[in-house]
């Protein structure tokens, strides 16, 4: 079952559009602190830790691991149930809400801890970074 | 008695459940004034209002005034209504408001009126309006529900081997045995661990039989500074012990989380620790919540919430009984009045006046409420402990 309505796609804003620029090249990337090194997520003007408004928009690597998971049975708009939606950690620290794709929808294909790589697919006019189980053997 | 006392002298309640007919103001009224006349006051005593609603906004289209305009209806006017909203927690936030009024010496006797409507002609927006629980500029286009942030915990657990389904299914079994027994209750049917198991899938591990869901409902809670309004004869005086607050924070999971927060401030602030508590009523939008709840109010060691479960002692007649009145996931989560709900039910175990869901005889009662989410967090939490001051007999 499909519920009408498109899935909502993310609104870009000053703060966040160089995140949206980079997963429309291909890329996960996000602000980090220039004095306390902390990667930040979500993007925004300044460090929660620190305070310094002295970021640099850096390139990640797109790893992550599984840090918890659902298997959603409700439709959701866009979505069509069962779907995965999951908290990853990335390798660089920060936590992120996304989808797992690129594989079957069901406890046994999914492991906590197991190692991500982020792809991105297109969402309204938005590339947005869901993750997958890492290829063996690439 | 100091200047920081304040008492519950008044609880009531709407029925929660699936009331089609009912507006907001027909629902806020009946939890109204049952509070009041259960407190011996009419409007006129009241001094001010704390009113609780989430989902007014975007489901009844009130997105402004939404207390002012359910209060007047029994004719609370002039006195100063302040909206509280803080998603799941917006009751206990509210309440908490009301007691810092009292503590303030801005107010002796004040009203806590939570009302939500959250069955509307269509579902979906239900749901939408239950997702703005989140930040919007990190959840948006996830698909993400209400019942995945539950799930996510639960299966870290699961797989750490803290928790097993069975313990999921027996636990959502007890909350459906206490709410059979609760008049307020929307679910009062038991059923059984393969029924609840059976049951379909909402988000894996979660089954139907273990999620809270749409609700409507009214409760209220009228608090005063001791001595100002005449001591009912023969009533045991319910008396607030701790009345603590706290936001979310971005996690790295390691240190404690936001109930172990809050309930450290308040079992600091009522003197008390957690063996001292008599009863509880706990934040288990999914029943399941219920167990990670015994470990972060410290009811049991972490790893022994399911051994804790297993014993009975978390059942009416059991040490330390909770969620006697079904919690969430059977009395019903009509989100704005839910906070208020489990301090209604608190105050009449106090008082001995809980009928079949009586628990023996407790003198310390603790209520946890917990809101919306950031990552993998509860946005907010509040953690209220009560006291029953005259001895039982």
């Amino acid at each position: 079952m499909t519920t009408a309505g498109p899935r909502v796609a993310p609104i870009a804003t000053p703060d966040t559009a160089p995140f949206w620029e980079a997963t429309s090249r291909g890329e996960l990337a996000l602000p980090r602190c220039r004095s306390c090194l902390t990667y930040i997520f979500y993007p925004r003007s300044h460090c929660p830790s620190c305070f310094s408004r002295e970021l640099d928009w850096t390139v990640l690597s797109g790893m992550a691991s599984l840090h918890s998971f659902v298997i959603a049975h409700l439709p959701a708009p866009g979505f069509d149930p069962p779907y995965v939606i999951a908290i990853v950690e990335l390798a660089e620290g920060p936590r992120m809400m996304t989808n797992i794709v690129g594989v079957e929808p069901s406890p046994e294909s999914l492991e906590l801890d197991m190692a991500l790589q982020v792809v991105f697919e297109l969402q309204g006019d938005v590339m947005v970074p869901r993750f997958r189980p890492v290829d063996e053997g690439k | 008695m100091t200047n920081a006392d304040v008492e519950v002298i008044g609880v009531g309640m709407h029925p929660f459940g699936r009331y089609t007919e009912s507006s907001l103001k027909d629902l806020n009224r009946v939890a109204c004034l049952n509070a009041l006349i259960d407190a011996g006051i009419g409007v006129r005593d009241v001094q001010a209002v704390y009113a609780s609603n989430a989902m007014g906004g975007m489901l009844q289209g009130q997105e402004m005034i939404r207390g002012q305009s359910v209060l007047r209806d029994i004719g609370i006017e002039r006195v100063p209504i302040t909206n509280v909203e803080n998603a799941c927690a917006s009751g206990s936030t509210a309440l908490r408001q009301a007691i810092l009024a009292i503590r303030a010496g801005a107010a002796d006797v004040v009203l806590v009126a939570g009302f939500e409507k959250m069955f509307v002609d269509d579902r979906s927006r239900t749901l939408d309006a239950l997702e703005s629980a989140g930040d919007l500029d990190v959840i948006s286009g996830t698909g993400l529900q209400f019942t995945a942030v539950y799930g996510m915990r639960l299966r870290r657990l699961i797989a750490a081997g803290s928790l097993t389904l069975d313990d999921l299914a027996t636990v959502s079994v007890k909350s459906h045995a206490n709410g059979a027994l609760n008049p307020y209750a929307q679910y009062r049917s038991v059923v059984t661990a393969e029924e609840v198991l059976a049951s379909r899938p909402i988000a894996d591990p979660l089954t139907l039989l273990m999620c809270s869901s749409i609700c409507d409902g009214a409760a209220a809670i009228v608090v005063a500074r001791p001595g100002v309004v005449a001591h009912r004869e023969g009533r045991p005086t319910v008396r607030v012990r701790a009345s603590q607050a706290a936001s979310g924070f971005t996690s790295t999971g390691e240190e404690p989380g936001l109930t172990e927060i809050c309930a450290a401030s308040a079992y600091e602030e009522a003197g008390l620790g957690p063996d001292d508590v008599d009863v509880a009523e706990v934040h288990d939008a999914m029943a399941p919540a219920e167990l990670i709840a015994y470990e972060h109010l410290g009811f049991c060691k972490p790893g022994d919430a399911g051994a804790l479960l297993s014993s009975g002692e978390t059942s009416i007649g059991g040490r330390i009984p909770v969620n006697p009145s079904g919690g969430l996931s059977s009395r019903g989560h009509a989100v704005g009045a839910t906070g208020l709900a489990q301090v209604s039910e608190l105050a009449w175990q106090l008082r001995g006046e809980a009928a079949q869901r009586q628990v023996d005889q407790p003198r310390i009662a603790l209520a946890h409420n917990n809101g919306g989410w950031l990552e993998g967090e509860s946005a907010a939490s509040c953690v209220h402990v009560l006291e029953r001051i005259e001895s039982w007999n």
